[in-house]
């Protein structure tokens, strides 16, 4: 058992389903979609690619990449996010609600493939 | 091999994800914990406003409580946040900084390094391996000639001194084990660029490791190995090393050549030492028997020959059985007055104090001449720096192995037909030699002697090649002549052409030259500035040939010939 592939493999998972849990919801509505979710998605996420920092193997860099995808896009959502209640007049509109949610779902795209790619790995290594 | 960059990311890791999560919990905290405007409602800090704070508290630049006066609460929070994100930034410093003076990072920063030093050379260089007194010598005579070198060593203080610039090289160097076919590559060893492969380490397994990689890797380029055994030799030779050098067989067969055929070793000690001082003038009577102190290798390279000469030796050898040494050898250190008595001093022409002690052979050479005025002294000297010492014991000839190796390696990369040319001068008679030297005295004229050598092609010498298809003779007494006035020769001579497979030694001056010539001359330095234009530039070709300047461009020699016309037609 390895413990370094068990902490990541928390990390990706829950920032896989941290992801999820914000998407789901009306893609245009402030009150499905939670701050606080999309929050820890992003600390989770970077935590996770940190976590593949310096990793020579092939599996690992694809899988820096496609955490580094997740944040980036995610990190945007948040960007909108702040400059749509703090910058603009007016307040959070619902189109940029749609877009926010439509980026977390992009970032979704690429933790799922970090998931899937985690799990391909995990059983070309176990048989 | 491991890239320094992956290192540093991995061991940044741990303090990355510390930092992430004390900023978190920091921002989710004051995001969570309610405070109090300025009429006293209920506030919730926003993300936006809880990362800007945690951001310049976290580098305790410190704004103040923004927008508005923190309540208790809040300061509580501030409080205990300041003091984890200060210490995880302590944290990542303290990781940073001590990754640094890492050992094995700084290693693998070196690594690096040299990798990037070897990869931007851009003229051929010599990988040299070994930076002992023979490296490190043969290191510092490329240098002085513009010629690059890489360095491979073992010691890791030998290495510290080259990058501290004792000996004022700047070279790329490496602290590692050369026999390591990674090393070698990362040295360049399949480079195209590097020429050839100097194997100098002390450890002869070592030596035959990278002579066979270089070998393996490129079967046509020059590697020079040192070897300390008949048995390396032997296996050196077998996969076509070009060139093998024990300094003790060196030495000892330079020794018969002093005794025997003096002429010769004066003529090869001019090309070999610029200020060559040697004691063995060819007047001297050099017959007599020798005390040979030390019967280890050097010894038994100096037995074979003194037999093959029939001249008269005995040994003195601290454990005459231990090393198999010959009857008759005097047991003893050779420092001692009753030893050397022993031995027969008396009655020896001289003594060679050969020991692998550096005090031991002073003193021998000492007390043999307290015991024996006048007697020749040949000592060995096996560390560099006590070169002092042995010069002012006034040794007639000092024997170091580390020289003799560097200087037989530095001819044949400079000058490699000089070595096929030393060759034919052994294979010829003491007379011969005698005309020789003289020739070469007078040439050089108390200047330094220098030896290069010129190739007839297109390339080098295109005024030649162009006479030459041009169906005129060039004789070799028109490379020889000054090109400001051509009744005045040049200070040096042609002392080698080599033709195809065919050598001659100091060819006539009326050899006619042929597409492919090499010729090795030697002289002044200067003679060498004034041969490439007479090779290069046509004019200054015909100027010697004929002893007229004709005109350069087009238009003056239209007009010269129509002049010439012209003036044919008045007669």
């Amino acid at each position: 058992m390895n413990r370094e592939k068990i902490v990541f493999a928390f990390f990706i998972m829950l920032a896989l389903t941290l992801n999820f849990g914000f998407f789901l919801g009306d893609i245009d509505s402030p009150d499905h979609h939670s701050v606080y979710e999309l929050y820890a998605a992003i600390v989770v996420s970077l935590i996770a690619t940190v976590m593949k920092l310096g990793d020579r193997t092939h599996v690992g860099a694809v899988l820096l990449a496609t955490s580094l995808v997740a944040d980036l896009q995610l990190i945007i959502a948040a960007i909108i996010w702040g400059v749509m209640t703090h910058v603009a007049d007016g307040g959070m509109t619902t189109y940029a609600m749609a877009s926010i949610v439509s980026l977390s779902a992009g970032a979704l795209l690429a933790n799922i493939t970090s998931v899937v790619l985690l799990i391909v790995e995990t059983m070309t290594v176990r048989h | 091999m491991q890239h320094v960059f992956y290192l540093f990311l991995r061991r940044l890791r741990a303090p990355i994800i510390t930092i992430i999560s004390v900023y978190a919990i920091s921002i989710l905290g004051f995001v969570v914990i309610p405070g109090q405007d300025n009429l006293g409602n209920i506030w919730h800090m926003d993300f936006f406003h809880a990362f800007y704070f945690v951001s310049f508290m976290g580098s305790t630049i410190g704004f103040g409580e923004i927008p508005y006066p923190f309540t208790v609460a809040q300061r509580v929070w501030a409080t205990i946040s300041i003091y984890g994100t200060v210490i995880s930034w302590l944290y990542s410093m303290g990781t940073i900084f001590s990754l640094f003076q890492d050992q094995n990072y700084q290693r693998l920063t070196r690594r690096t390094r040299f990798i990037n030093q070897v990869k931007r050379i851009s003229e051929p260089y010599y990988l040299i391996c070994g930076f002992g007194s023979t490296g490190s010598r043969v290191a510092q005579q490329l240098d002085k000639h513009n010629i690059p070198s890489v360095i491979i060593e073992s010691k890791l203080k030998v290495i510290n001194e080259l990058a501290t610039d004792e000996l004022g090289l700047k070279l790329p160097s490496l602290c590692a084990n050369a026999s390591d076919p990674e090393v070698l590559k990362i040295a360049g060893i399949d480079n195209d660029l590097c020429v050839g492969v100097l194997a100098l380490t002390i450890d002869d397994q070592a030596n035959l490791a990278i002579a066979i990689n270089s070998k393996l890797v490129k079967p046509d380029r020059l590697v020079i190995s040192g070897t300390q055994s008949k048995a390396t030799t032997g296996n050196l030779a077998s996969f076509g090393t070009d060139m093998i050098l024990d300094p003790f067989e060196i030495f000892a067969d330079h020794l018969m050549l002093i005794l025997t055929q003096p002429y010769k070793h004066l003529i090869y000690d001019i090309f070999i030492n610029p200020n060559h001082n040697v004691w063995a003038s060819p007047y001297q009577d050099t017959r007599g028997s020798w005390v040979i102190c030390g019967y280890g290798r050097f010894g038994r390279a100096l037995e074979e020959q003194f037999k093959k000469h029939n001249i008269a030796h005995t040994f003195i050898s601290i454990d005459p059985k231990g090393y198999n040494a010959p009857f008759g050898t005097v047991h003893g250190t050779g420092t001692e007055a009753h030893t050397l008595q022993e031995a027969g001093i008396e009655n020896a022409l001289g003594v060679i104090a050969g020991t692998d002690n550096d005090a031991d052979n002073l003193s021998t050479i000492i007390t043999a001449r307290d015991l024996k005025p006048g007697l020749i002294t040949i000592a060995r000297q096996n560390v560099r720096t006590n070169k002092p010492v042995f010069k002012a014991a006034a040794v007639n000839l000092i024997m170091e192995p580390g020289r003799i190796v560097a200087n037989e390696i530095y001819m044949r990369v400079r000058t490699p037909l000089l070595t096929e040319c030393f060759d034919l001068i052994r294979l010829q008679d003491e007379a011969s030699s005698r005309t020789l030297l003289r020739m070469i005295a007078n040439t050089m004229d108390d200047e330094d002697l220098d030896v290069w050598t010129l190739t007839i092609n297109e390339e080098h010498s295109p005024a030649i090649t162009e006479a030459i298809d041009e169906d005129k003779t060039v004789a070799l007494r028109s490379l020889d002549k000054d090109p400001r006035d051509r009744e005045l020769p040049l200070p040096a001579f042609a002392l080698m052409l080599k033709r195809g497979n065919e050598y001659r030694l100091v060819p006539p001056p009326e050899t006619a030259l042929q597409k492919g010539d090499q010729i090795l001359f030697c002289g002044q330095h200067q003679a060498q500035t004034h041969m490439g234009w007479i090779m290069r530039d046509h004019n200054t070709l015909r100027y010697i040939q004929t002893g007229k300047v004709g005109p350069d461009g087009l238009l003056w020699g239209w007009l010269k010939g129509r002049h010439q016309q012209d003036s044919g037609a008045q007669s």
